[in-house]
């Protein structure tokens, strides 16, 4: 067990490194300029190429990508010897060329948004998913399936900017029932963080909790009518037993790796909740990095989204092998 | 011997989108405590639906259970779901086919054989797995200890068979119903079963209803057969009678279409002609007239009128659904089919 999570670990290291060339390729080759736009109107040739030298762009690219790894690791100095030289401790994503904040802090401002969005939302579409998805497959064919699909379907169709907007302007601009969505702090203000997370919570778990009412419908429908529940039945199990042990035991299975991508995905930045509610997190730092080719936080948040997603690949086939004997590890 | 199975005028019907399927149309049958009986007959031909029927599985799906059943003095096909789940895995219980489709893939198969030991036993969690330990080892699965803890996967064949077999005596049931047990088994893993069977009844005393399509089983197991042809019974008696004397010429042809090792190794197998037929569109007359080889010494009432399950003359209990009269089925069998077993 513990040679596979190290084995696993090394190869997402591995990953993080294709990923993080990949990034610095791509914005290498790129048109745009961020010495061009951090020099302004007045901008002479000399200028620009102190600029140029103080962003460390005019360095080959090989340099440039050594020298941020060696930041990650140990930490790195800029403009060493003159009388601005800034110390970044590891591990040192650089500074934005936007704000002259080292991207760490950026993404330690940003990270507790996104996270109550992610864990808020994610516990909410469980909820509903699961518990819409077993009475769907329970009474299968009545009303309530009909009716449980039919929500379904609205929340897989319906985009995230439509409901949120809705929901807002009713919520919020009509009833006044909840304030506008923002972050506080949940331990410094627990009650209005609640508040003020409630709408990005419902609809974005409006959307998955669709896919995860259908996932586990179908699931337990296909289970229910395996070999194996015809045994559980003929051993003389009750309706109740047979359900909620046999049957959703197994069909909850793929549910767990489909939760755990799903989930990892969203703590990289749930991009349009975020720019739906206007709150700073992640995903709203990520795209206006990318609007301002700040290299250094596009780079920086780019990683961090990679990490989540990797860590949570990781931590699923570790609870599969969990789950199912099948695949346990030696 | 007391009736202690007896299955009175048992239809089964499915309706679907294409038509009502008869799969089991007017079964009566019986057996005894302690007895073997073996129902035979092609893919389709009842003998599944009829086990599933006693053990009220049917209930809940489409399908439309008519006639009485009546284990140990009481009718149980009226029964409601929430009474006739006492009597499954308890009185009744039933072994499946293929053993590594019918055990949980997630649960150990100890974890398994102590639930259904729990179901019916006010025990506790240690208690139903010391039980399952024991009947691991009743059923000669070497290391019991050990080998509860491991799941389905992990066992071979043959022992996934013996370990469902554990489960279901778990309770000491009085009837056993074995819906072909050995059929995905090799020859020898195959004689290891039915041995265990054997020696279980004569343990505990189980009345067992052996399903199969293969005669040799028959033969080697049961005490009374029951051949079955689209959901009906064409011919039921003592095991000894049917193979020694069968009456139908369906059971002539599954008797002439077994290889042998005496034959002529250059003659070819014989084979019954034609295919089962569709439940939903049986033929008319003697289901089996399409198939038969001696429509044209009976004449029309073959594709006419369905012949009545009677006596054969001069036994006491072997029964046969044919419209050749006495004469002629003797002429026949002496002269032209010959088989043995």
């Amino acid at each position: 067990m513990l040679s596979y999570i190290a084995r696993r670990i090394t190869s997402g290291v591995l990953v993080l490194f294709i990923v993080s060339a990949v990034v610095f390729s791509i914005f290498y080759i790129l048109p745009a300029d961020p010495a061009r736009l951090a020099c302004g109107k007045s901008c002479t040739p000399e200028l620009m190429e102190r600029i140029r030298h103080a962003m460390e762009i005019d360095q080959p690219l090989a340099t440039q990508y050594g020298r941020f790894v060696k930041g990650v690791f140990v930490g790195r100095t800029y403009n060493a010897g003159t009388e601005v030289q800034l110390d970044c401790a590891a591990p040192c994503l650089g500074y934005s060329y936007q704000t002259d904040l080292p991207v760490t802090s950026l993404i330690k401002d940003r990270l507790p948004a996104t996270l109550s969005i992610a864990v808020g939302a994610s516990l909410l579409w469980l909820l509903v998913g699961l518990s819409g998805g077993i009475l769907s497959a329970l009474k299968r064919g009545t009303l309530i399936d009909r009716g449980s699909q039919a929500f379904a379907l609205a929340g897989a169709s319906l985009q995230i900017y439509f409901v949120g907007l809705i929901l807002q302007f009713i919520f919020v601009n009509k009833l006044e029932w909840l304030p506008m969505p923002g972050y506080v702090s949940p331990f410094e203000m627990p009650f209005e963080w609640a508040k003020e997370m409630v709408l990005p919570w419902v609809t974005l778990a409006f959307l998955l909790s669709a896919i995860y009412s259908r996932l586990t419908r179908s699931g337990m429908i296909e289970v229910m009518s395996e070999d194996y529940i015809r045994t559980a039945r003929a051993k003389g199990l009750s309706a109740r037993q047979i359900n909620f042990k046999h049957v959703l035991r197994s069909a909850i299975t793929p549910i767990v790796t489909v939760f755990g991508l799903d989930l990892g995905a969203l703590l990289g930045g749930a991009v349009i909740t975020e720019y739906v509610f206007n709150i700073p997190g992640l995903g709203k730092l990520a795209t206006e990095a990318v609007a301002n080719v700040d290299m250094p936080v596009i780079t920086g948040t780019v990683l961090l989204a990679a990490i989540f997603i990797i860590t949570a690949n990781m931590i699923v086939d570790i609870i599969y092998s969990f789950l199912d004997p099948k695949v346990r590890l030696k | 011997m007391s009736k202690f199975l007896d299955v009175k005028n048992l239809s089964v019907k499915f309706n679907t989108e294409d038509g009502v399927v008869h799969a089991v149309d007017n079964l009566s049958f019986s057996v005894e405590r302690g007895k073997t009986l073996g129902i035979v007959g092609e893919s389709g031909s009842g003998k599944s639906v009829t086990s599933l029927a006693i053990m009220g599985l049917h209930k809940g799906s489409r399908a439309e259970v008519t006639g009485e059943i009546w284990l140990d003095g009481q009718e149980i096909n009226q029964l409601a779901e929430k009474d006739i789940r006492k009597l499954r895995g308890k009185k009744m219980a039933m072994i499946f086919q293929d053993a590594l489709a019918a055990l949980h893939p997630y649960y150990t198969v100890g974890n398994q054989i102590a639930e259904a030991y729990q179901v019916h036993n006010k025990v506790s969690k240690t208690e139903a797995k010391k039980h399952a330990i024991e009947m691991l080892d009743r059923v000669g699965i070497p290391e019991p200890q050990k080998r509860a803890d491991d799941y389905p996967h992990q066992f071979s064949g043959g022992m996934r068979q013996r370990a469902m077999i554990a489960m279901s005596l778990s309770c000491d049931p009085t009837l056993l119903i074995a819906d072909e047990p050995t059929t995905a088994l090799d020859v020898t893993v195959q004689a290891q079963i039915l041995e265990l069977l054997r020696d279980l009844q004569k343990e505990f005393g189980t009345s067992i209803i052996l399903i199969t399509h293969d005669l040799g089983v028959v033969a080697e197991t049961a005490d009374d057969v029951l051949l079955m042809y689209a959901g009906k019974a064409v011919e039921y008696g003592n095991v000894r009678d049917v193979l020694k004397n069968p009456q139908h010429p369906y059971a002539w042809g599954l008797l002439t279409s077994i290889p042998r090792l005496t034959g002529d190794p250059d003659k070819k197998l014989a084979a019954i002609p034609g295919i089962p037929p569709s439940l939903i569109s049986v033929p008319s007359g003697c289901a089996f007239h399409p198939r038969c080889s001696y429509v044209s010494t009976v004449g029309a009432a073959c594709s006419a009128t369905i012949p009545d399950l009677l006596l054969v003359t001069n036994t006491a209990h072997h029964l046969v659904r044919c419209h050749l009269d006495v004469k002629n089925r003797e002429d026949i069998f002496k002269n032209q089919v010959v088989p043995k077993l």
